[in-house]
Formats: structure tokens, C-alpha cells, sequence
């Protein structure tokens, strides 16, 4: 089942390498963080072994990290991003 | 009568000699100790959090610009290097599987390889920075990005000082990222010295997945690293 996972890990990244050679506009960066998120949640889930993990704090911690990543991420972007005068 | 005090202490059941006092069961042991290294792999996303949130107002700010500075690193290393770490990855997860297992050879190989694509990885980065060295990317008093087109309008050319700022937080970032290769190879040669010793049981093997959580941490930095660092346009 590692191996699955490992040529999924593999295949996602010699997608995101020729997707990246065609032009999308803005949605090439938009398809290889897709494509990055999702092998950091294959290698998150099954190589750190999060999925079947019984310990319930463990989990909270988890998205609860990703969540404050996110409020980083999100709100600086948004205020940046929303500034008109400059 | 000293004797008999010592003999006192361990009057329960027989436990493993690596259960500590303080924990209940075996399986309560284990689980801290795993949620203990992913609270320690929360405060490194907030590490690595910050210089990607920098990296990302900046590539807004001066997209072209940034898109020039990225063409020009090379991005077949940098995938190559995303399938090393990759393939490195799944070493790892033989290794628990194989210390799980009782497995020794397969630990001790997986160890092994793991630490070897490991070095892979540095090489390759080591190749890249001389690259940069070469063209004169290396932020500091030599940089020189004159005359470089941004991708998509041939007409207009990349303002090296924006360059500069695309450079130090490539530098830094991946730089930051190799240091924590390092500091993994380390943890792993630790790793395989005690597997090597027969330290490691299917009853006790804790060190080696959480050094495993350790590992896997990187390589997720850098699956998020390459395409945002030597994707942005690339397109012909």
C-alpha cells in the first residue's frame, strides 16, 4: 500500500512539472498548489500515519496547526490584497 | 535490606525495561511521545509559515519580476530533487514497518538508503547554489540581474532589485530546508547506529517513527517549496 502511495507521490509531481510548461493563466499556480496540497495530505495521512491514528488529541492538533497556518496565510493575503491605493 | 527496597519497586506485572513509571500502558507511552514530536512539527510550520507568507506578498507585489528570478533557477533539479525526497520518504515508512515487523535487514538497508537520498538531495542543492554563484544570483554586493526579459512580455526587462528580494527568500528558504536535511541525517545516523545495536523491537521501535515524523515534516516543506519557487512561469 506505501508503494501506491509513493508512485501517486511521484505521479503528482511529474504532473505538476508539465502543467506548469502549459500555459493557464492564473491557474497554474492555482493547479500546483492543488496538486502540492494533495500530496502533502497523502504523505500526511498515510506515511505520517495520521489515518488510523486512535488518539483524538492528536488529530486536534494537527488541523489545529493548519488552521492557524491558515489565519497567517489567509489575512495577511486578504489585507494585501484589498489595498487599493497602492 | 537494601536488597529487599529495590525488589519492592517492581512488584507489579513484568513490563518492558522501556516502559517508563510515569505512564500507564505501553500504547499510552507511545502516544505521547508521537503527539510530542508533532506539536514540535506545529512550531516548525510556524517557522516555515512565516517565510512563506512573506514569500507570497512579495511574489504579489512583484509577480513579473519574480517570475523572471524563477526562470532562471533550474527546475529539473528541483523536481528531481522533489522525486529524491519522495522516494526517500517511502524508505522511511519501510523502515517503522520493517522495525514493526522485527525485520532487521530491511531496517538497517532502509536506513540506510533513506540517509544516502538524503545526501542526494544536498548534492543536488549544492549543484544549484553553484549554479546561482555562477550567474551572479547570490544576493550581496556581486548580484547582477541586468537585462533579463520577464516571461510573457518580451519588451519589458525584470527589476533586479525585486530579483534580489525573489533571490534571499529562495536562499533562505531552501537554505532554512537543507539545514533541516542535515539536522534529519544526523538523527538518522543516530538511528541507525541503535538499529544497528538491536535496540529496536516490535515492542519498543518509538525513536525511529518519530525520527520518521521528523523526515516526513521535510519533505512536505519541500513539496510545497518547488512549485512555488521554480514553477511560477514557466510556460514558453
Amino acid at each position: 500500500m506505501y508503494f501506491g502511495i509513493w508512485a501517486a507521490l511521484l505521479l503528482g509531481t511529474f504532473i505538476t512539472y508539465k502543467v506548469a510548461l502549459i500555459d493557464l493563466g492564473r491557474f497554474n499556480a492555482a493547479v500546483a498548489l492543488i496538486i502540492a496540497t494533495i500530496k502533502a495530505l497523502l504523505v500526511a495521512l498515510f506515511f505520517m500515519h495520521i489515518k488510523g491514528a486512535h488518539e483524538k488529541l492528536l488529530k486536534l492538533v494537527v488541523i489545529s496547526t493548519v488552521f492557524f497556518l491558515f489565519i497567517l496565510l489567509i489575512l495577511s493575503m486578504a489585507d494585501y490584497g484589498t489595498r487599493t491605493w497602492s | 535490606m537494601l536488597d529487599s527496597t529495590l525488589v519492592g519497586l517492581h512488584h507489579e506485572e513484568e513490563h518492558h525495561p522501556e516502559l517508563l513509571h510515569h505512564f500507564a500502558d505501553a500504547q499510552q507511552q507511545r502516544d505521547s511521545a508521537s503527539l510530542g514530536m508533532w506539536i514540535f512539527l506545529g512550531t516548525e510550520v510556524m517557522f516555515f509559515g512565516g517565510l512563506f507568507c512573506a514569500y507570497l506578498i512579495y511574489r504579489r507585489w512583484y509577480f513579473g519580476d519574480f517570475g523572471a528570478a524563477s526562470k532562471s533557477i533550474n527546475a529539473a533539479l528541483g523536481a528531481t530533487n522533489t522525486a529524491v525526497l519522495i522516494c526517500s520518504s517511502l524508505t522511511v515508512v519501510l523502515a517503522v514497518w520493517a522495525a514493526q515487523t522485527a525485520r532487521r535487514s530491511l531496517l538497517i538497508g532502509s536506513l540506510v538508503i533513506t540517509m544516502l537520498l538524503g545526501l542526494t538531495f544536498l548534492g543536488i542543492k549544492g549543484v544549484e547554489y553553484k549554479e546561482k554563484f555562477d550567474e551572479h544570483h547570490v544576493p550581496g554586493a556581486s548580484f547582477s540581474f541586468d537585462h533579463v526579459p520577464i516571461p510573457g512580455h518580451p519588451d519589458q526587462y525584470a527589476n533586479p532589485r525585486h530579483a534580489q528580494i525573489f533571490f534571499s527568500l529562495y536562499f533562505i528558504m531552501t537554505g532554512l530546508h537543507a539545514l533541516h536535511m542535515i539536522i534529519g541525517l544526523g538523527l538518522f545516523a543516530w538511528l541507525l547506529f541503535m538499529a544497528w545495536k538491536g535496540r529496536f523491537t516490535p515492542e519498543y521501535h518509538t525513536p525511529i517513527e518519530i525520527g520518521g515524523l521528523y523526515w516526513h515534516f521535510v519533505d512536505i516543506v519541500w513539496i510545497y517549496l518547488f512549485p512555488l519557487l521554480y514553477l511560477i512561469d514557466r510556460h514558453p
